[in-house]
């Protein structure tokens, strides 16, 4: 016995990615590859054995411990065990790969991202082994690689890069007679360096004199080379990026720009392309120049040429990563090129199909970047079993396309050994506000349960006013966020959403309570009342409910105002998707006792739905406060516990370290939240911790 | 005559004031409500009909005659529906003489629970009393033991509850003990057989009302609350939605409602639920949430003994009882606690005709001393005789560990198990590897390599379903995201089942 469905509002016609242009085929007597290797795991070795599949080759994969059940190992027709779970035993291990190459007769190698994409032994190992390297030659990784040496290249092909010295500094003084030179404020930079260290900025003479020595022993320290350059600093820079493809016959095109200023201590969050900020002019220039580097170094794949531009739109060379970049989807999206399939073809010799005038930017796309990480908690990693995973649908409705670019499944698992990402969120619309609130209704249909996860932050983000004006800088979430990401709290339109899905849902439960079995027959069927109480956290809403033609009638008593909810909703679906007021929305249910859990817009909040007498005698009921935590230091995440800062009996102020834990390769600091005083330690140097594990206790 | 009329009106306003409002209001601050308001929010609007409102003491003694004397004595009692579906109810009414006990208190709970017995519906008692009325003496005593009584013969006909919203000491305390379910309210019920002030006297230990029978404390450490709620809105709400799960007696078929969830429904996640460590736990409750109808798993004791799991959940919209071995506590061993916890569950479920489904992961049963002074040997073989007296549908479903006598407790063929099966990952043997191995080939231990190869030879051998299902003790070896399909598919089978124990007064469970 089951009732009725209501009329599905939105088909849900699975979706494969296609291109919207079609690019002709060029007969070549190249020859194509009839099985490549992917070297990678997770999103992106998924997202090239998809292309290839498409293109008719056969794939081979490469896993280890960690990931014998995963999803990139499952898609691949072969699958290859490299070793065991942490990288530098399996993933990065180049023998490993030639090995399994030779074993299941790949002829080539798609590198993805990270691990050995952009090592040059790696390339030069597999041409050694006569095996193709899908991606660009060795002379271009190696001339990329340096960051001194890209930038002769690049002054050689003028591109206009940052004005600096590109020598090596020796002493204090020359760096100031340098900084003199090119106007303050500078940055002091290691020349091999990365990931923020040995950077350093300057805006008067003595802090370059002083700055220089450190930024030289901390280059020292973190990579074993200690030149520093010096440049000039870029006040409110954004981050823009040219995708340039290139092919073995001398042909180089740009496919535009993506801007990446959306980052959190220089890892990007949210892409796009094209940019806010660029005219057409500007993109032609930076275009021309990045293909002018592009062919200074003969390139011959995709690759990347970063710029970091001024909000005056100039623009300076950066770097270039000879690789495909992970916010590909933004490009591929607004051109309608594969670009792994361009790889694929270039890499087995066949000369580009595109011209540079057939390249037209088309709409705007956004990309999220998910990860299994806590927002509320500084986001810091988590980890385990993905309970539940249903990710929006995917395809194209009225001009709005979602692609999900994801390496997990339901029932999958997030260890501690790789990158915490789970998917990379694209919606893609003829403009760039309508591309937001694709995204913001996407992020609201994806559900994730059993690890933490930041879709409240990038939730957040997209209805960030700033965000959404497109006056962007790298410094954008450090400025917006400088205390970190708070939860949204239910206010406005959203609340009222909420507030109106949660009487939806508690409707169609009453309505089923009305057709129990054995009920007394001598009674009407049970009453159950129209008028109805809503109550998000302690804020409540007078409802009263009416039908009409398959819809439901929401009255909120206060502003008079109606709302029409359709949908196709069910109870059992963790997303109610539907319409309010004929506009699409999204919004997560969760059963908590007595009312729901309600998740829509980046907010999270327990809703209640009673009768008018329920919700009276609920405000006489004492609110509980939870348990007081603060006596005590729990350990955030799993992970293992490297370092103790603190004795018993220790007295500290906020803020004061108190130890460190490990997880996911990542050292976390954990800080006293207010002044205490230590008065037990549970637990030791080296010790394994499960998360809320006590580390200490507090007077 | 209008005048007569508007003196009934009179009258039962005045009664329905209870103590007055003074006391009301003082219930209120306490974070507690009135008898009436706790009978209005548990039943559907409209529905309650009170009984014996009138109703007054007759007690002379010690100034009782004395003063006014205010109707309902102390409780409040009547019948009304939850979702359409007939409830007795009677609520202790502390503004009235602090709900306690008399003689005619006792009588209007005694003529409900007649009631409730004789048209076989279910009886709801509300909890919030001073115990018995002093000044009535052994009046009041016979007044408890008619209700006892009462309890006694209605106990395994129709559902008995209790809700403990205040103090429940003393005799007040032996009523609930013998109903079906007991449950509490955080920080503002307790109960206990004597109260802190005579700890005092009698064994010298300081200990507060709450720490001594408070809500946590019963709901974590003795056992005898099934659950505590926040506050007495969540607590009557959650009864409603724990009436609908229950049949309203022993001779009524489980309620059934129309489900949202495609019995065919597979769930592939449940593929990768079991951790390729057999030394890694997983969550039991995420396998019973996804398996029932659209997750809706009310779980009974949830707070002890969580090494095992039992609770109501729907399976095509009919109500089932689960019981689970949760790995995450304990490996999901048994021990005396968790016996006792899922015996006394599966009774409940034989006694009112409903299916029993049992996830099965057991290492086997807990050893040390602690535990066989504790009597694990009686307790254990309460689950065994449980399950092995039930006649209801058993299906059981063995996802990983079925070790040893803890194989044979937890709903195996051998006790009638109606229909068993076993996920791949299934491993049913008398012990695990290394254990048997050390036992069988105690004369190569000295040889690590051939331990090795032995312990090999026996997980080859024994740690998988298929010696059982060789044997017909497992009935098929199933995909793990198909359960929900062939366990709904093996209760409709099962709908019509007719087996029944020899006669006998009644067994003699190991008590």
């Amino acid at each position: 016995m089951r009732p009725k469905l209501g009329k599905a509002l939105d088909a849900r016609a699975r979706f494969s990615y296609n291109p919207p242009i079609q690019i002709p085929l060029v007969r070549t007597g190249a020859q194509m590859f009839k099985k490549i290797l992917i070297a990678n795991r997770g999103e992106i070795a998924c997202r090239v054995i998809k292309t290839a599949r498409k293109m008719g080759i056969k794939t081979v994969a490469v896993y280890s411990d960690a990931d014998k059940d995963a999803l990139h190992v499952d898609m691949a027709d072969e699958a290859v065990h490299i070793g065991a779970p942490p990288a530098a035993e399996s993933y990065l291990i180049i023998d490993k790969i030639i090995d399994a190459c030779k074993k299941t007769g790949a002829e080539a190698v798609h590198p993805g991202y990270g691990f050995l994409s952009e090592r040059a032994a790696f390339a030069e190992a597999l041409k050694a082994n006569g095996i193709t390297f899908i991606g660009p030659n060795v002379g271009a990784i190696e001339a990329m690689g340096d960051k001194i040496e890209s930038k002769k290249f690049a002054n050689a092909a003028k591109v206009s890069t940052v004005p600096g010295f590109l020598g090596v500094i020796e002493t204090p003084e020359e760096a100031v007679k340098i900084a003199d030179g090119i106007g303050y404020p500078v940055i002091l930079k290691a020349s091999a360096g990365g990931g923020g260290k040995g950077m350093r900025i300057a805006h008067s003479r003595e802090e370059v004199a002083e700055g220089f020595a450190r930024a030289k022993s901390e280059a020292k320290s973190s990579f074993g080379d200690d030149r520093v350059f010096v440049e000039k600093f870029i006040v409110n820079p954004r981050h823009i990026e040219i995708q340039v493809l290139g092919d073995k016959h001398g042909n180089v095109i740009y496919l535009g720009e993506r801007e990446c200023s959306i980052q959190r201590r220089n890892q990007k969050v949210i892409e796009e392309a094209p940019s806010p900020l660029l005219d057409e002019a500007t993109r032609k220039k930076m275009g021309e120049q990045a293909v002018a580097l592009a062919k200074a170094v003969n390139y011959d794949s995709a690759g990347t040429v970063e710029f970091v531009a001024g909000q005056d739109k100039s623009f300076y060379f950066l770097e270039m990563n000879t690789r495909l970049q992970v916010e590909h989807p933004v490009t591929e999206l607004i051109t309608g090129i594969d670009l792994v399939e361009q790889m694929i073809r270039v890499a087995a010799g066949e000369p580009l199909a595109i011209k540079q005038e057939d390249v037209k930017l088309n709409g705007w796309a956004i990309e999220s970047r998910i990860y299994a990480e806590d927002p509320t908690r500084n986001f810091l990693p988590s980890t385990g079993r993905l309970v539940k995973y249903r990710p929006p649908a995917e395809g194209r409705w009225d001009s709005i396309t979602v692609r999900n670019d994801t390496g997990v499944f339901e029932g999958g698992e997030i260890s501690i050994y790789y990158d915490p990402m789970i998917a990379k969120l694209v919606t893609h619309a003829g403009d760039r506000l309508v591309a937001i609130d694709a995204q913001a209704r996407a992020l609201d249909a994806f559900v994730i349960d059993g690890i933490r996860h930041n879709i409240p932050f990038l939730s957040s983000l997209m209805q960030h006013p700033r965000w959404r004006s497109g006056n962007l800088s790298t410094g954008f979430i450090a400025e917006e966020y400088p205390n970190g990401f708070a939860p949204l709290v239910a206010q406005g339109a959203v609340a009222l959403r909420m507030a109106a899905v949660a009487a939806y849902v508690d409707n169609v439960y009453n309505q089923r309570k009305r057709r129990i079995s054995n009920q007394m027959k001598q009674q009407k069927p049970v009453k159950f009342h129209d008028e109805r109480t809503v109550a998000l956290g302690r804020v409540q809403y007078q409802i009263e409910l009416d039908e009409s033609e398959g819809a439901l009638l929401v009255r909120f008593v206060e502003g008079g105002q109606t709302h029409r909810l359709e949908t196709d909703w069910i109870p059992g679906q963790p997303v109610w998707n539907g319409l309010i007021d004929g506009e699409g929305h999204s919004v997560q249910i969760r059963d908590i006792p007595n009312g729901f859990l309600i998740s829509h817009a980046g907010v999270t909040v327990e809703a209640r739905t009673f009768t008018r007498r329920e919700a009276e005698i609920y405000n006489l009921m004492p609110e509980k406060k939870p348990a007081d935590t603060s006596k005590s230091l729990l350990c955030p995440m799993p992970g293992l516990v490297k370092a103790i800062y603190v004795e018993l009996g220790q007295e500290l102020k906020a803020g004061d370290p108190l130890a460190m834990v490990e997880a996911m390769k990542m050292e976390n600091v954990l800080r006293a939240e207010r002044d205490v005083t230590v008065r037990t330690i549970k637990c030791k140097e080296g010790d394994s911790l499960a998360v809320d594990a006590v580390i200490m206790e507090f007077v | 005559m209008k005048h007569i009329l508007e003196i009934l009106d009179e009258r039962r306003q005045a009664a329905r004031l209870g103590g007055g409002q003074r006391r009301i209001d003082a219930q209120h601050k306490r974070g507690k409500l009135t008898a009436r308001e706790r009978i209005e929010l548990l039943l559907d609007h409209g529905s309650f009909e009170e009984f014996d409102m009138f109703v007054q003491h007759r007690c002379v003694d010690f100034g009782m005659d004395q003063g006014e004397k205010i109707p309902g004595d102390g409780v409040v009692v009547g019948w009304g529906t939850i979702n359409g579906r007939v409830v007795y109810v009677f609520a202790k009414d502390f503004t009235v003489l602090g709900g306690s006990l008399s003689e005619t208190h006792a009588q209007k709970i005694t003529k409900i629970q007649d009631m409730a017995l004789r048209n076989r519906a279910p009886i709801i008692g509300l909890f919030d009393a001073g115990g018995a009325r002093i000044q009535e003496g052994v009046a009041a005593l016979g007044g408890y033991g008619e209700v006892f009584q009462r309890n006694v013969l209605a106990s395994g006909v129709i559902p008995q509850i209790s809700v403990i919203m205040g103090p429940c000491a003393g005799g007040d305390v032996y009523s609930p003990a013998m109903t079906d379910f007991i449950f509490m309210v955080k920080d503002t019920s307790y109960m206990f057989v004597t109260g802190p002030d005579v700890v005092k006297t009698v064994t010298n230990e300081t200990v507060t009302a709450e720490e001594l029978g408070g809500a946590s404390v019963h709901a974590t450490k003795s056992s005898i609350a099934d659950k505590a709620y926040d506050n007495d809105l969540q607590a009557l709400l959650q009864m409603r939605r724990l009436i609908d799960f229950l049949p309203a007696s022993n001779t009524d078929e489980v309620p059934e409602w129309p489900t949202f969830d495609d019995c065919d429904r597979y769930d592939m996640s449940l593929n990768t639920i079991i951790p390729d460590n057999p030394n890694k736990p997983y969550d039991m409750k995420e396998l019973i949430t996804k398996v029932v109808d659209e997750g809706d798993f009310f779980e009974i004791q949830e707070a002890h003994a969580k090494n095992i799991v039992v609770g109501f959940g729907r399976l095509d919209g009919r109500t089932v009882g689960i019981v689970g071995n949760q790995p995450m506590v304990l490996a999901g061993v048994l021990d005396s606690d968790a016996s006792r916890k899922a015996a006394r569950f599966v009774r409940f479920c034989d006694a009112f005709n409903i299916p029993i489904v049992t996830f099965v992961d057991v290492p086997g049963f807990l050893p040390g001393t602690a535990q066989e002074y504790g009597g694990l040997i009686k307790h254990g073989a309460k689950l065994l005789f449980a399950y092995a007296e039930a006649t209801v549908p058993k299906v059981t479903v063995i996802t990983r560990k079925a070790f040893g006598g803890a194989y044979d407790v937890m709903a195996s063929k051998h006790l009638r198990g109606d229909i068993n099966y076993a996920w791949p990952t299934a491993q049913i043997a008398v012990m695990g590897a290394k254990g048997a191995v050390e036992i069988i080939f105690r004369q190569e231990m000295g040889d690590p390599e051939k331990i090795a190869e032995r312990t090999k030879e026996y997980e080859d051998r024994f740690l998988s379903p298929f010696v059982a299902a060789e044997r017909g003790y497992i009935d098929e070896v199933i995909q793990p995201f198909g359960t929900r399909k062939r366990v709904a598919r093996a209760l409709a089978m099962l709908r019509h089942k007719k087996l029944e124990n020899p006669w006998k007064k009644h067994d003699n469970i190991p008590l």
